[in-house]
């Protein structure tokens, strides 16, 4: 169980799994859920990586929280531009805001 | 008695990762936000515990704070503007959903192929310093300038969120 290849293999499917979720989905909100999902994937590869193979274990948490701290970023923005879009099309599917193509 | 206990372990992290997994599955499949939100935070709660089990409780209780505390619910605030539940939901276009699943079933794939193929050597001298207090001197000495630009980032989005968030309400009303 604890070996590096088991934790790189479930950050990579929950990775598959924002994936799918940014492809297939209309709604804005359900697309933000779907890049936390992947951000979180990386984060897992870095503390597997941090846990099994760097010289020091400290770096790698360090990174974990820098990530971290641009996840809160990017929701605060992605949140910001779902109320704009809203205001603007009473709407947050994302095919309604194709109208904006210029 | 250390039989039992590597075998409890052993489910425990088992168990864990299926909370994850069922929790990302909830998290984009159902139409209905509510359900995804609620398995974002199934699977953002299972993350933690494996943080818990690669060494570092910081870290899990970090992932805790920040995401099911703070963007979680920061998600559960924008779920008002999603579409009103008793509507009946647009079918799903078979073509986008089947290509999706292919494209992200090939990245897994691929993944999984990187991984297996490669052999993963660990560093020669590997320290055992995994105490907070070393990440927070690393923090401020040879990360200065990282954590400096990361709280410049994190009060320009705030601003940025805040700007966008109210200045198009002067503009519509």
């Amino acid at each position: 169980m604890n070996t590096l290849s088991t934790y790189l293999i479930i950050a990579a499917v929950l990775f598959g799994f924002g994936l799918l979720g940014v492809l297939q989905r209309r709604n804005l909100i359900g697309m933000l859920i779907s890049i936390e999902l992947m951000l979180n994937g990386a984060n897992l590869n870095f503390m597997a990586f941090n846990r099994f193979l760097t010289p020091e274990p400290a770096v790698g948490q360090i990174f974990t929280l820098f990530v971290m701290g641009l996840a809160a970023a990017e929701a605060a923005i992605g949140l910001g531009i779902i109320l704009a879009l809203f205001r603007r099309f009473r709407s947050i599917n994302i095919e309604r805001a194709q109208q904006m193509r210029g | 008695m250390n039989f039992m206990t590597e075998a409890m372990s052993q489910m425990a992290f088992w168990i864990v990762v299926g909370f994850t997994f069922a929790g990302a599955g909830i998290a984009v499949f159902p139409r209905n936000i509510l359900y995804n939100v609620f398995g974002l935070v199934l699977a953002l709660t299972g993350i933690a515990g494996l943080y818990v089990f690669l060494g570092s409780m910081f870290i899990g209780l970090m992932q805790l704070l920040i995401y099911v505390g703070a963007v979680c619910i920061a998600i559960v605030f924008a779920i008002m503007l999603s579409r009103p539940l008793h509507l009946e939901v647009p079918k799903r276009k078979l073509p986008k959903v089947v290509m999706a699943s292919a494209a992200s079933l090939i990245f897994v794939v691929g993944m999984v192929g990187v991984v297996f193929r490669t052999t993963w050597k660990p560093a020669l001298d590997r320290s055992t310093d995994w105490s907070v207090v070393t990440i927070g001197e690393m923090l401020l000495t040879r990360y200065d300038l990282v954590f400096e630009v990361i709280s410049l980032v994190l009060l320009v989005a705030i601003i940025g969120a805040i700007v966008t968030a109210g200045f198009s309400r002067r503009l519509t009303s």
